[in-house]
């Protein structure tokens, strides 16, 4: 028996089930500092990673589905690696894993089949100089946008992402930056990373140690 | 059970095998690389490598580059044919980082040299046909907390080698000098002028490896790793250590006396 279900209603619903999925995560805020960036997670599991490398300047976030960001994460490395390789290290860009992970959630979202991601994620690139800094938000539909100096997702995002957008400096130094983002995610529970600039490495990416993540 | 494989040289031939180093079926005249060595030392070990690339008997490259990083703690060299060898040094270093960032851990020591191995493998049938590539692998395991050495034949089999080694064209006449000067005990500076004497050595009876070219200012690549990492010699500090050894050549050209008895 065939029920008729308008387009309209259909990715409604489509919409509200990826979003119920998010909402249940805790919040990922990728906000600036005076050295980087900075991912910082309200995440309880010291291996269960939300924050990851996946490439020399480019880092990721994810919220919702541990098993479908996973596979999104490890998709997005392949990615790059297989970019790098072909053509130079310099051609791999925060701006094309956005546009592929933009493709992959939009294509599960809008398809008649496949369930929707119940995923948000971050992809995050740090630029030469500070200017050069880039924060891309998708969300589960595919929907990407370009962010200035911070970006929230996860459950309550909208509200965390407001408190931290009030009076944010992104000249402030990296104890600074995590104690607020963790008092707006009213976390006790903090994985931090950071890309991070002048340190002549080629790779950026350092998780910092949850000792040395200094709170007041 | 399916999970992600992390090996991305796996990935690669799933995708697109093209991309990975291959050379035509038939041997045809290409670039060579030639002497590598590398010896232990007292806190880690050390690998030297000399400039020269041949095409035939003409020398094709006097500044050529055959010692990597193959990642923080572990250094190779390559000897043999030029194009494949160096494609195979990028294929390598994306391998042990793709693995470290997909598994959120790095490969054992031992896992890094058998990846190695299976890679010299995928090469056999080029090897058959003349193109062979020989790597030496060095670094330092943080399990086992000292530095280790790993030398390889065409068909991918991994030998440890435990106090120096030698690959490519010059390396008979690099290891018998090395056998001599090399000392387990030395600090990083007297290690480093062990490899620089035999690679002299080398070049002294091996048409294929150059010496230290003072006139062009070009010298060997030297490459350290101990419990700090990995490091690259500065080539003001090779080109200080390099002429001392010649201005002692030029009173004793076959080099530093030793003891027979």
């Amino acid at each position: 028996m065939n029920f008729y279900v308008s387009p309209e209603q259909q990715m409604l619903d489509r919409a509200e089930f990826a979003r119920k999925g998010i909402a249940r995560g805790r919040a990922v805020a990728v906000v600036r500092y005076r050295d980087g960036i900075a991912l910082v997670a309200d995440n309880h599991s010291t291996t269960l990673n939300k924050v990851a490398e996946i490439y020399d300047r480019i880092g990721f976030a994810a919220v919702g589905r541990y098993n479908e960001f996973e596979a999104l994460r490890i998709a997005g490395i392949r990615h790059a690696d297989l970019r790098g390789y072909s053509y130079d290290r310099r051609d791999v860009t925060g701006r094309s894993l956005a546009g592929a992970y933009s493709q992959q959630l939009g294509g599960a979202f809008a398809s008649a089949v496949d369930k929707p991601f119940e995923v948000e994620l971050i992809v995050a690139e740090l630029g030469e100089s500070p200017e050069g800094d880039l924060i891309y938000r998708i969300s589960y539909d595919g929907v990407i946008s370009d962010e200035d100096d911070l970006a929230v997702i996860g459950g309550d995002a909208e509200h965390t992402a407001a408190r931290l957008r009030d009076g944010f400096d992104p000249q402030a130094e990296l104890a600074t930056v995590v104690e607020r983002v963790g008092k707006a995610l009213s976390s006790q529970q903090l994985e931090v990373a950071v890309l991070e600039r002048g340190t002549g490495r080629r790779r950026t990416f350092r998780r910092v140690p949850r000792h040395e993540v200094t709170r007041g | 059970m399916t999970s992600a494989n992390p090996s991305f040289v796996d990935y690669v031939r799933s995708v697109s095998p093209e991309a990975l180093p291959a050379a035509p079926a038939d041997a045809f005249p290409a670039v060579h690389g030639t002497t590598i060595v590398a010896a232990r030392y007292r806190d880690g070990v050390v690998m030297a490598g000399d400039r020269r690339a041949t095409m035939g008997s003409a020398i094709a490259m006097r500044d050529i580059e055959k010692v990597f990083s193959a990642d923080d703690q572990s250094i190779i060299g390559v000897a043999g044919v030029a194009g494949i060898a160096i494609e195979l040094v990028r294929l390598f270093q994306v391998e042990l980082e793709h693995f470290e960032k997909v598994e959120g851990v790095g490969l054992s020591f031992d896992g890094k040299a058998n990846r190695l191995g299976s890679l010299i493998r995928g090469n056999l049938a080029q090897a058959m046909q003349g193109m062979a590539v020989l790597p030496l692998f060095i670094g330092w395991d943080e399990r086992a907390v000292r530095g280790r050495m790993f030398s390889y034949d065409a068909t991918g089999g991994r030998y440890e080698e435990h106090e120096f080694c030698s690959v490519g064209s010059g390396s008979a006449f690099a290891r018998g000098a090395l056998k001599k000067l090399y000392d387990p005990e030395a600090d990083e500076q007297s290690a480093v002028a062990a490899l620089l004497q035999s690679l002299y050595d080398a070049a002294d009876d091996d048409s294929a490896t150059s010496g230290l070219d003072l006139t062009r200012g070009i010298f060997p690549l030297v490459m350290r790793a101990n419990a700090d990492g990995v490091a690259r010699w500065s080539e003001q500090g090779v080109r200080e250590l390099a002429e001392q050894i010649i201005t002692a050549r030029t009173g004793r050209p076959d080099g530093p006396r030793g003891y027979a008895l």
